[in-house]
């Protein structure tokens, strides 16, 4: 598997390592570098059940992991696999985060988007950028990666629940409002349900601050043939225009946070 | 600057390059930005009566040299072809478009060409020809001229638009076919369409496709189809939307000569993204001047004097 050198098929490595994060998820450790960053996705194949695409949690260059809920056919198949089983997989593919020196990022997780937002900050912190890491999910079994969110230096952590079982109870977003109040962050990065991003976008807008979401479309190809993700009305593909797009960007686009396509194409509304 | 024009059964494309069936293509405002970033026309993926369901992932990948694919033509059916494609497309039309359909009886074939015909395409092309739904549907009916006929003969029958026909190079003949075609009514044809493929990881000991075989496209194929292309219009001098394995504008070049009037491209995106579709054109113009070519269509079946 080469991309840059057009070569598509898939790299088949060997499960390395797999760690339980909560009761649905699970973070699968491959020891290779696919050279991604934050934000970018591989494709994952399970022989003979289906292929995926999936954020990269993590990749120091010597070792990579994705962080997986188990949601559907897919997922499950790879929840039942062992350590030494192998996948196929191709990439890095796609759009990352950018930052840089003198940035301070608010990061704004739902779900198990907090994965991506934890290599975002873990790259960030070595630069010595600020950061404000918020996740959110519907209750405190559900939140991900928080131990590991404790660990990095010069990341205030703001945790919220649904139910009020961890944190502030409400959405991540009214945290955010908050936050951005303060006034110190120039960037805000998201990734998590589409509703949520929208919200955050919007959040971010009004306080006059710049945001970048990770957007989720249904993809086959993942390298730009299928147009399976094609977005409305521009027309753009997720996956090599994104999946990381720009607020400024998305937010006049007529399905942004209304409505996705499946497998044959057809307007499904969230 | 040549004049890169070009007519096709009376219908007038700005450059000869349209996309071809199967890639991006999935919504309307997908097939505008193919016509923004420089394609002289459009073709839709295989539409069906009914919501079709394709084939399992991995449906794709490629090499430098070669790419396989096995979607399995999956699509949302005619009705979202005539409530939402057509309707968002056809507003300020930017440039022609071919609608592609496909059926797995000769009815259906049929009855389909009327419904495609209401949605008001400019040219109504007929998927005769994919490798890829053998399991579900048997042999492509391009794969016997007799069959070819009598099909293209039934959709004949329910539409006045231009009428034509996507052929399989998996024949021994492929001019006999499109002759075959062409008796019963074709107004032209679309050649190549995928050539049959298998690729096993040598790791996991698998196909690497979950269909197991595919159609073979890419670079790789370009004198398949330069010979197909060739023999056809040889064989029937009717106008030929021709594709397979062409990247560069001397690709488009190449196959005019061999009788394309029009040139699609569908791989070419994996390699150059939507953009080559202007960069080819641009190429093929850079051609034409510095050969004298005042008028692309001069060169159609140039290798054929």
């Amino acid at each position: 598997m080469d991309i840059a050198n057009y070569d598509s098929r898939f790299l088949i490595l060997p499960i390395k390592k797999i760690i339980d994060e909560n009761s649905t998820t699970k973070t699968f450790v491959f020891e290779h570098s696919l050279g991604g960053n934050p934000g970018q996705f591989l494709m994952m194949w399970i022989p003979g059940v289906d292929e995926k695409p999936m954020s990269i949690a993590y990749d120091d260059g010597k070792e990579f992991w994705i962080t997986v809920c188990n949601v559907g056919e897919t997922s499950n198949a790879l929840h039942g696999l062992k350590e030494g089983d192998k996948v196929g997989v191709r990439g890095p593919l796609g759009t990352s985060y950018e930052f840089g020196k003198g940035d301070h990022l608010a990061l704004v997780a739902g779900g198990y988007g907090a994965a991506p937002m934890y290599f975002v900050a873990k790259q960030a912190v070595e630069k010595g950028i600020k950061i404000e890491f918020l996740v959110g999910a519907r209750n405190e079994d559900l939140l991900l990666y928080i131990d590991k969110i404790k660990d990095l230096e010069g990341v205030t952590l703001h945790i919220s629940t649904d139910d009020g079982s961890a944190g502030h109870k409400g959405y991540v977003t009214e945290v955010l409002k908050e936050v951005l109040a303060e006034g110190n962050v120039n960037k805000v990065f998201t990734c998590g349900p589409e509703v949520m991003m929208k919200v955050v976008g919007q959040v971010a807008d009004y306080a006059k601050v710049e945001s970048w979401l990770s957007m989720e479309k249904y993809m086959k190809c993942g390298i730009g043939v299928c147009g399976q993700c094609a977005i409305d009305d521009t027309g753009d593909l997720v996956c090599t225009k994104g999946p990381v797009m720009s607020w400024k960007y998305l937010q006049n686009l007529p399905e942004m946070g209304k409505y996705h396509r499946d497998a044959q194409g057809k307007k499904h509304n969230f | 600057m040549a004049n890169l024009s070009v007519n096709f059964c009376d219908v007038k494309f700005e450059n000869p390059t349209v996309l071809a069936s199967g890639i991006l293509g999935v919504t309307a405002s997908n097939l505008r930005n193919v016509i923004r970033n420089g394609a002289g026309g459009v073709t839709t993926k295989s539409i069906w009566l009914k919501e079709h369901v394709g084939h399992k992932k991995p449906t794709m990948f490629g090499t430098k040299e070669w790419f396989l694919n096995a979607v399995g033509l999956s699509d949302a059916g005619i009705e979202k072809a005539k409530d939402e494609t057509f309707p968002e497309y056809l507003k300020d039309k930017p440039a022609p478009i071919i609608a592609n359909i496909v059926e797995s009886s000769m009815e259906g074939f049929a009855e389909l060409t009327e419904k495609i015909d209401a949605c008001n395409p400019d040219i109504i092309e007929l998927n005769l020809g994919c490798p890829n739904v053998e399991d579900e549907h048997g042999k492509p009916f391009s794969c016997v001229a007799a069959d070819a006929e009598k099909v293209t003969k039934m959709c004949r029958e329910r539409t006045k638009k231009p009428l034509i026909i996507k052929l399989s190079p998996n024949v021994s003949d492929i001019a006999e076919v499109a002759k075959a075609c062409a008796s019963s009514g074709a107004d032209g044809f679309c050649a190549i369409n995928t050539l049959y493929g298998m690729a096993i990881d040598i790791t996991v000991r698998k196909p690497i496709l979950t269909n197991k075989s595919g159609g073979l496209s890419g670079p790789g194929i370009k004198p398949s189809a330069v010979k197909a292309v060739y023999d056809i219009y040889k064989a029937t001098r009717l106008p030929i939307v021709a594709t397979g394995g062409i990247t560069s504008g001397e690709d488009a070049i190449e196959i005019m000569m061999a009788g394309g009037r029009l040139v699609g491209m569908g791989t070419m995106v994996y390699y150059r993204g939507v953009e080559g579709f202007g960069e080819v054109v641009k190429e093929m113009d850079e051609w034409c001047d510095k050969n004298g070519v005042k008028n692309i269509e001069d060169i159609i079946g140039a290798a054929h004097n």
